[in-house]
């Protein structure tokens, strides 16, 4: 290892070179399975609705219907691409891409596992995850703003509504697992539960925590953004082929990497029995129960109304979560000036 | 590596802080301001103020900025489309009082300008700089700390006070139907109605109109 390293040229001995390739790999590997997992998802959504509803669900394309989402993708990128004619050309298209990359940039702080199966650990990287969802706003607002379509406004409006909302209480019940782990990096968070989960001492937290989740993700009971009874398609009405896509993808990568924080957060992350090894496994079991949560909600739940869901957060959500933070915050004083 | 970083981020962050003002529709002004506010995070982040840098982006780009395309986008601003003496006259001043405050600060980088910070910025101090900032903040600028927060209730009871009374403004016509005030519409758009202040700011409103 060391001859090898010597054999280097003089770039790649630094250390910071190291540390971005070394970066640059992982991130190359972690895009292309949150990929594969995104397509996963989509078909177990789809199967899962299917069993709910007494349908089968796809079961044409390969075993099980097991390549449909490789026809899906086929089928999207060989759509017509349109653009309406008085958009706002150039926000018209940057739109999709920020729906993508705030929640892959959540990815780099998440630790799948023990040591080195984490992009980088740094001491904020719970704020990075809390930056990345509010940035997150700006694909749907965009998107909705520059289609130059009524319903499309309405959805954006809605959704910038919501997510502000949904993100003040989502942001503070996080704060009493962090004042019980003391730190905001991931690392941290998941070393201190490693002899009880957060969710034992916060099991409030946690519900709050995941119907945020759900909100912050306009996923079903909060789709309200793409309300299709009243809004056709919401903010994605005049989206078509790849870029109608990546906004699916967004949403799907979102729901990923928000249960990946739910999991470090509240679920103890890769802690589990077993050897350290087993981490990523124990990681991603917990990972695919709360991805089914998501789903199970979806089709259980019928849509809140608009005023609904803005009580919900504001009078409901956000004076819980408030009220947990002094008191989590009132008990470790406590606890710590016995 | 960290200098590359720098430059790389200062020259968006002038380079989107100049197209704020040059650019004719305020919805792409608001964009180049929030990717400014972004490169200002990431000057932030390698000055090794991680939580100052991500506070940046939470607040200043992910919350501000958002309900600012809002309200712009609400008001639906075309161009700007006005001309004439009075905007020439606003358009000379400004670019007086721009290359006015250009000249200063030219001066002033003649003085004494090095590429860089003159000291390099410490090491990643202690476990990670939020505690220092929490402790800093919830004793020596205790004060500073309780004023601001003090302003900003007083802000928001304002608007309270302010959206409350031109909706309970509305019975005051004789024509107007009683269910106006109560849409869901209007319940929805005022969220922040919340706090313990707004039914003690909205009472004595009330008992004006009655009286």
């Amino acid at each position: 290892m060391i001859a090898h390293l010597a054999a280097l040229p003089g770039v790649l001995r630094d250390p910071t070179v190291q540390f971005a390739l070394w970066a640059f790999v992982k991130i190359f590997i972690i895009l292309n399975v949150m990929l594969g997992i995104v397509s996963y998802m989509i078909y177990a959504e789809r199967k899962i609705a299917g069993h709910m509803q007494a349908r089968v669900g796809p079961n044409r394309v390969g075993p099980f219907g097991l390549l449909q989402p490789i026809a899906d993708v086929l089928k999207l990128f060989f759509k017509e691409e349109f653009i309406p004619d008085e958009a706002n050309k150039v926000v018209y298209h940057i739109a999709p891409m920020l729906a993508v990359i705030p929640a892959l940039v959540t990815f780099s702080v998440i630790p799948f596992g023990p040591g080195a199966l984490t992009v980088t650990d740094v001491n904020v990287g719970l704020l990075v995850f809390l930056a990345m969802s509010s940035l997150g706003v700006y694909a749907i607002t965009l998107a909705g703003w520059s289609s130059n379509n009524k319903y499309a406004l309405l959805g954006g409006l809605r959704s910038s509504a919501q997510m502000i909302s949904y993100e003040l209480a989502m942001g503070l019940s996080t704060i009493g697992v962090l004042l019980i782990a003391g730190s905001l990096s991931m690392a941290d968070i998941v070393n201190a539960q490693r002899h009880v989960w957060m969710v034992v001492w916060q099991p409030h937290a946690f519900l709050l925590f995941m119907i945020c989740a759900l909100a912050e993700t306009n996923r079903a009971p909060f789709d309200l953004p793409e309300a299709e009874a009243e809004l056709v398609a919401g903010f994605h009405t005049e989206y078509s082929s790849m870029k109608f896509g990546l906004f699916f993808l967004g949403e799907f990568m979102n729901v990923i990497a928000i249960s990946c924080i739910a999991v470090t957060l509240f679920l103890g992350g890769w802690n589990g029995p077993g050897p350290a090894a087993l981490g990523i496994v124990w990681f991603l079991i917990k990972l695919a129960f709360l991805l089914f949560f998501f789903i199970w909600v979806r089709w259980t739940f019928p849509r809140l109304r608009y005023d609904q869901l803005m009580h919900l957060g504001w009078k409901v959500l956000l004076p819980i979560a408030l009220l947990n933070v002094v008191a989590t915050a009132g008990v470790l004083w406590w606890v710590g000036n016995r | 590596m960290a200098p590359v970083l720098f430059v790389g981020f200062a020259l968006l962050l002038v380079l989107s802080s100049v197209m704020v003002i040059l650019h004719k529709n305020p919805v792409t002004s608001a964009l180049f301001l929030v990717s400014a506010f972004c490169s200002l995070a990431g000057i932030y982040l390698l000055l090794h103020a991680e939580f100052l840098g991500m506070v940046q982006v939470i607040v200043y780009a992910g919350a501000i900025m958002v309900l600012f395309l809002f309200v712009i986008m609400y008001l639906n601003l075309g161009r700007d489309v006005e001309g004439g003496l009075a905007l020439a006259l606003r358009r000379g001043f400004g670019y007086l009082v721009g290359l006015g405050l250009l000249g200063i600060a030219l001066t002033w980088f003649a003085r004494g300008w090095s590429a860089g910070p003159a000291a390099p910025p410490p090491e990643s101090p202690a476990p990670g700089n939020t505690q220092a900032i929490g402790m800093l903040l919830y004793s020596r600028y205790l004060f500073p700390f309780e004023i601001t927060s003090v302003v900003l209730l007083v802000a928001m009871v304002g608007v309270i006070v302010i959206a409350r009374g031109r909706r309970g403004g509305i019975p005051e016509a004789p024509d107007m139907p009683e269910a106006i005030p109560d849409t869901p519409a209007d319940r929805g758009e005022a969220p922040p109605a919340t706090g313990a202040a707004p039914p003690a700011a909205a009472a004595p409103k009330r008992s004006v109109e009655g009286s």
